[in-house]
């Protein structure tokens, strides 16, 4: 049986990867125009350039590309290329391959969702927890207000705001950046610290405007195990607060917020995406945006591409341990 | 009509519907002050688009039509911006445009994800477990990114309408799934059961038992549709992709960052619109808040 689930959710993965592919590959030549032509046409224009030439070039493009050969062999070439990892080249900074593009830019990324995920996580389920709680300490529950107004502005927002205030009003934090300019990245102590101090803003920002979506659905979720009747019979066996509460209480309240997880990570990509290009923060979300305004559709596609088959294994890993975290579905079939 | 039954239960059918209805409406609302504030916070941004033309003069929108860089004064109350946009103009003729984005997306995607859901959840079987799998798989998609191919591709045609049905067409998963559960458990109510005994086929349960019992759940899904649908629309164009030459809410945003309003502190220019934006995602919230308890009866009795 479990055999089975295993099955079925790496062909599920399998599908999405597909999908985000074919979705790569077909929107953009449904769509009307020539991205190809068009690009070549803006560089001529911007260096002043005769439009003679283009149409040879194009054709030259073309060819090298493949893109002058039947629909079916291009989608089945494209298809072979992104199971290799390869998008091709990028328009804007040809010959730089997408790939090491991306490879850079993903630490940035990595690095700074993860910590403010877990974070964002783990503080807003432990305060979900804690103001559903009747025995925790009153003063929790004011946060609730503020927090929620926060979780209602859209992240880069809320970074836009901490920018003009903490950086450019107060200069507390540096105001955009990964590191120090000419700084050279090593793994020294200083520049440990650079990096956090840089990276102190972003990260507050998506935590901040997160945290209150993980605490209301915490708390919703323990409104209801507390009214379960194991939670009666462990208060009359007078077993200790501290156990009720981690035990069998947030034991069974978190099951859902793990799932939630799953489903919100493609939001907080998307969210971090636009907070990025406001701090100018050095990750996937910026090379994303320098893409978009320089018309550079390679890198367009392979960012994208990269970010889903992220997502879709960091949801198949939560997806995966979750029997770990509830033994009863360990075995059920779905 | 059996509208609005689920919400008051108590209203028999021998009594005048408005009358109680309306009665109901209020005594529901003193319970659930949210909903009245939220509403109340939407409302004014709706108005200020109704009423702003009559004293604004919305052709002011366009550039150069005020001396750029402008800080708020009498003459220009909300200042202008680095192309010459006064921005108060900006605001009446673009905030609008932004709602019917939100609006119109969200209606769409509602109305596909119902459909969706009424299929699957009705039907059953393996209809429902593709519907359901696929539904499943496209929530865990980073959406926004998504929708940044589907607009950059139409980057040059794109309008308000075209850009609310590319935001439409990822907005209709979560209205499936939540209501599809919906319709899972009505669907054994014995309601419905009679009906089917009385000999009504399928979709006339469906029109006439089930979506009268879930408007409710529609008005709550609904309205999270447009707070996701204009989350994505301000998203898309805050990265360049939403129409060059609308003073839409997000477009202002997206100027205001491409010309570094922050770094040369022309503060006036970004903080009307995260103003804007603030407000309309708490009125939403507030509204969605203010629907839980029809949505969900039981915390009546642990509010």
């Amino acid at each position: 049986m479990r055999g089975r689930y295993l099955v079925g959710r790496l062909v599920q993965f399998v599908v999405v990867l597909w999908g985000a592919a074919t979705l790569n590959f077909f929107i953009p030549r449904l769509a009307p125009g020539d991205p190809v032509r068009e690009r070549l046409i803006e560089m001529a224009n911007a260096g002043g350039y005769m439009q003679q030439g283009i149409e040879q070039m194009v054709k030259a493009y073309d060819k090298e590309f493949g893109l002058d050969k039947p629909l079916y062999i291009q989608y089945v070439n494209y298809l072979w290329q992104v199971l290799h990892f390869d998008f091709g080249y990028s328009l804007a900074s040809y010959p730089a391959k997408v790939v090491p593009l991306i490879m850079a830019a993903l630490p940035w990324t990595i690095g700074l969702l993860l910590v403010s995920t877990v974070l964002a996580f783990s503080l807003g389920t432990l305060l979900g927890a804690l103001i559903a709680w009747p025995r925790a300490p009153k003063f929790l529950r004011f946060f609730v207000g503020p927090l929620l107004t926060f979780s209602a502005v859209p992240y880069y927002l809320l970074g836009l705001i901490m920018v003009y205030v903490l950086a450019i009003i107060l200069k507390w934090f540096p105001l955009s950046g990964g590191y120090e300019v000419g700084t050279i990245p090593s793994l020294s102590l200083p520049f440990i610290l650079d990096i956090l101090k840089h990276s102190f803003l972003p990260a507050i920002s998506i935590i901040l405007s997160a945290i209150g979506f993980w605490a209301l659905g915490m708390r919703g979720m323990m409104v209801t195990t507390e009214g379960e009747d194991y939670m009666v019979m462990a208060e009359a066996k007078g077993l200790p607060g501290g156990r009720i509460f981690y035990r069998y209480a947030v034991r069974n309240a978190i099951l859902p917020q793990f799932t939630a997880l799953a489903i919100a990570l493609g939001n907080v990509v998307s969210g971090s995406v636009l907070v990025e290009v406001v701090f100018a923060y050095p990750g996937i979300g910026s090379l994303l945006y320098r893409a978009i305004s320089g018309s550079d559709y390679f890198v367009i596609y392979g960012v994208v591409f990269m970010v889903i088959l992220a997502i879709s294994i960091a949801t198949l890993l939560i997806d995966l341990t979750y029997p770990l975290l509830d033994p009863r579905i360990s075995y059920r079939s779905r | 009509m059996a509208t609005g039954s689920a919400v008051i239960p108590q209203v028999k059918p021998a009594v005048p519907q408005g009358r109680t209805r309306l009665g109901a409406f209020l005594a529901y609302c003193r319970r659930n002050p949210n909903l009245i504030i939220g509403l109340v916070m939407v409302l004014f941004l709706i108005l200020i688009g109704l009423i702003g033309p009559l004293f604004v003069n919305v052709a002011q929108a366009q550039p150069t039509s005020v001396i750029p860089d402008q800080p708020p004064s009498p003459d220009l109350l909300l200042g202008s911006d680095d192309q010459g946009r006064d921005l108060l103009a900006v605001l009446v003729a673009g905030l609008p445009l932004t709602m019917r984005v939100g609006f119109i997306a969200g209606a769409v995607g509602l109305t596909i994800g119902v459909i969706l859901a009424f299929i699957a959840g009705y039907q059953g079987g393996t209809v429902d477990t593709v519907i359901r799998l696929v539904v499943d798989t496209l929530l865990t998609v980073p959406g926004l990114l998504v929708l940044i191919i589907i607009a950059d591709s139409i980057k040059g045609v794109i309008s308000i309408n075209l850009m609310a049905l590319v935001v439409a067409s990822l907005a209709w998963m979560h209205p499936a799934r939540t209501i599809r559960s919906q319709v899972l458990t009505l669907r054994e109510r014995a309601y419905v059961q009679m009906a089917k005994l009385s000999g009504m086929n399928g979709f006339e349960i469906i029109v006439r038992e089930l979506v009268p019992n879930l408007l409710p759940y529609l008005a709550a899904s609904f309205v999270g549709a447009v707070s996701a649908a204009v989350l994505a629309s301000i998203g898309l164009e805050a990265l360049g992709l939403g129409p060059q030459n609308e003073p839409t809410v997000g477009m202002t945003i997206y100027w205001a960052i491409s010309f570094d309003a922050l770094l040369r502190g022309l503060w006036w220019w970004w903080i009307v619109p995260i103003v804007v934006i603030v407000v309309l995602f708490m009125g939403l919230f507030l509204i969605s808040a203010g629907l839980d308890e029809v949505a969900n009866p039981r915390l009546r009795r642990s509010a």
